[in-house]
């Protein structure tokens, strides 16, 4: 027998996506001239599914500093941190992430799931108890089963939840750690961080936020929800990631806890991984500059995304239960969304196409993400994009037809 | 709320998994959740959710792990809620 037999079943479900078209979990995109455009199939797409919250992947400056970095330094460190893996330029990224943030302290790891993963671990021990939301992301979950703490999940963005469930370990021994996200990848809706900050208080807990899709995108300064919400204080730890609104690769955490620097040698998916390369420490420290002296941007980038979600909800679509920069509409069934998927993508539109179980409540989403970088016109024409794929499929849609009518697109301005 | 004994809460298991609308198959305390039932590992824990509400008890997922059928889980929900 086959050791890959245990997946024959996830194998013939994943053969039955791509029969109809491309599969959706291996598409081959080129960078295009911009951050909204690629290249799928020798044909120019609008990329509405990249995280890339500030479009800055492209930015020129970005682009040099990581050029002449790896001119200067070679392309990679071919070391752990806690070997021949720190640089000067380590060290001054997470002195600028610390100040930007206002904290004492912070670690800087190889990939955003790796953050997640190292801080989860290290921060609960095996006599502690991590409570983490029930929508967490993969890396969250990770991380939780690496703690070897007792792991409690609580009802989605439910603080009365999690303030019930902390109630229930009353009297047993060790330290709590509450894990939220600014915002959910799947349905980009934020926490309530404020009640959650509450019940934190009140039931003595530590509090970790994963602000990985809200950096740059919430807060008068861009620092995430916590910021957004006034909750600073009350946040133990931030993680956070260089993969979205910096266009990088890589993760942190700040914090002002006392003691700090001895996680360093002990956060195994710190010390056991090359460290970032000169290249993308260079970007990422030129994108945080950026982050930081161009408001401008997360106003465009909120504007994109009302643009957008009005004009889907106007239109009928079945929507997340907030504005945000990421806008999953749901499809009725599996079959149907990679139909939909598949018709977007021969218009000329990306999106992520996202199933069960990575999604909440089983449902099969197509998850647009909005950057800065897109023009409103980009914006009106991949909503059109979307009217005119679900009247092709007889899609049903909500809203009352003479306003169905009034969204469908008078012209492709792609 | 009051410690149950096992059968009951074998009960309540099947009852919570039959009113399931994911769930068709036939249940009984030797079923093997993810297997005979086709729940994701998702919908497991949303299942789990549920029950521990009605309740009042938290199942750590490290403990869920080891859970394969429906009287592993009243088992452990049976512990759980006379260790209060």
């Amino acid at each position: 027998m086959s050791i890959l037999a245990k997946y024959a079943a996830l194998d013939a479900a994943r053969r039955q996506l791509t029969e109809t078209g491309c599969d959706p979990f291996a598409v081959q995109i080129e960078p295009g001239d911009s951050a909204t455009e690629g290249w799928i199939d020798g044909r120019r797409v609008m990329l509405f599914g990249t995280n890339n919250y500030l479009g800055l992947s492209q930015h020129p400056a970005s682009r040099d500093a990581a050029a002449e970095a790896a001119l200067h330094q070679g392309s990679g460190t071919t070391g752990s941190r806690i070997a021949n893996g720190t640089s000067a330029s380590h060290q001054q990224l997470e002195a600028e992430l610390a100040a930007f943030y206002g904290r004492r302290s912070c670690m800087v790891f190889s990939t955003g799931y790796q953050a997640n993963l190292g801080m989860l671990s290290v921060l609960a021990g095996k006599d502690d108890h991590l409570l983490i939301d029930a929508d967490s992301h993969a890396s969250i979950y990770d991380g939780s089963r690496l703690s070897q703490a007792q792991v409690t999940r609580f009802r989605h963005n439910d603080p009365e939840d999690l303030h019930r469930r902390l109630r229930r370990l009353k009297g047993s021994p060790g330290c709590r750690l509450v894990v939220v996200e600014g915002i959910y990848s799947m349905l980009g809706d934020a926490a309530p961080l404020a009640e959650i900050a509450a019940v934190k208080r009140e039931d003595g807990a530590c509090l970790l936020v994963d602000e990985a899709h809200s950096l740059g995108v919430l807060g008068a300064r861009g620092r995430g929800l916590a910021e957004a919400a006034g909750v600073e204080q009350d946040v133990d730890f931030i993680v956070g990631t260089f993969s979205k609104s910096l266009g990088s690769v890589g993760g942190y955490c700040v914090s002002d806890e006392p003691g700090f620097d001895i996680l360093r040698v002990t956060c195994r998916p710190y010390m056991f991984t090359a460290s970032p390369p000169p290249s993308v420490v260079a970007s990422v420290r030129v994108a945080l500059q950026l982050l930081q002296g161009a408001p401008e941007l997360r106003e465009r980038l909120w504007a994109n995304a009302r643009q957008f979600h009005g004009r889907l909800q106007r239109a009928g679509f079945s929507l997340g239960p907030e504005i945000s920069p990421i806008v999953s509409v749901a499809m009725p069934d599996v079959p149907t969304a990679v139909t939909f998927w598949n018709m977007l993508l021969a218009r000329g539109v990306y999106v992520n196409l996202t199933l069960p179980p990575a999604t909440p409540d089983g449902r099969a989403l197509l998850r647009s993400s909005l950057t800065a970088a897109h023009e409103p016109a980009q914006v009106e024409a991949a909503a059109g994009h979307f009217i005119a794929s679900a009247i092709a499929l007889g899609l049903a849609l909500d809203a009352a037809p003479a306003e169905a009518a009034a969204a469908r697109p008078t012209a492709d301005v792609h | 709320m009051m410690s149950m004994d096992q059968t009951s809460v074998t009960r309540l298991v099947i009852d919570t998994l039959a009113a399931n609308p994911k769930v068709t198959h036939p249940i009984s305390g030797g079923t093997v959740i993810v297997d005979d039932l086709g729940l994701d590992s998702l919908a497991v824990m949303d299942f789990v959710m549920e029950i521990e509400d009605k309740l009042d008890v938290s199942v750590p997922l490290d403990r869920l792990t080891d859970i394969r059928t429906v009287d592993d889980l009243a088992r452990c929900l049976t512990e759980l809620t006379s260790a209060r």
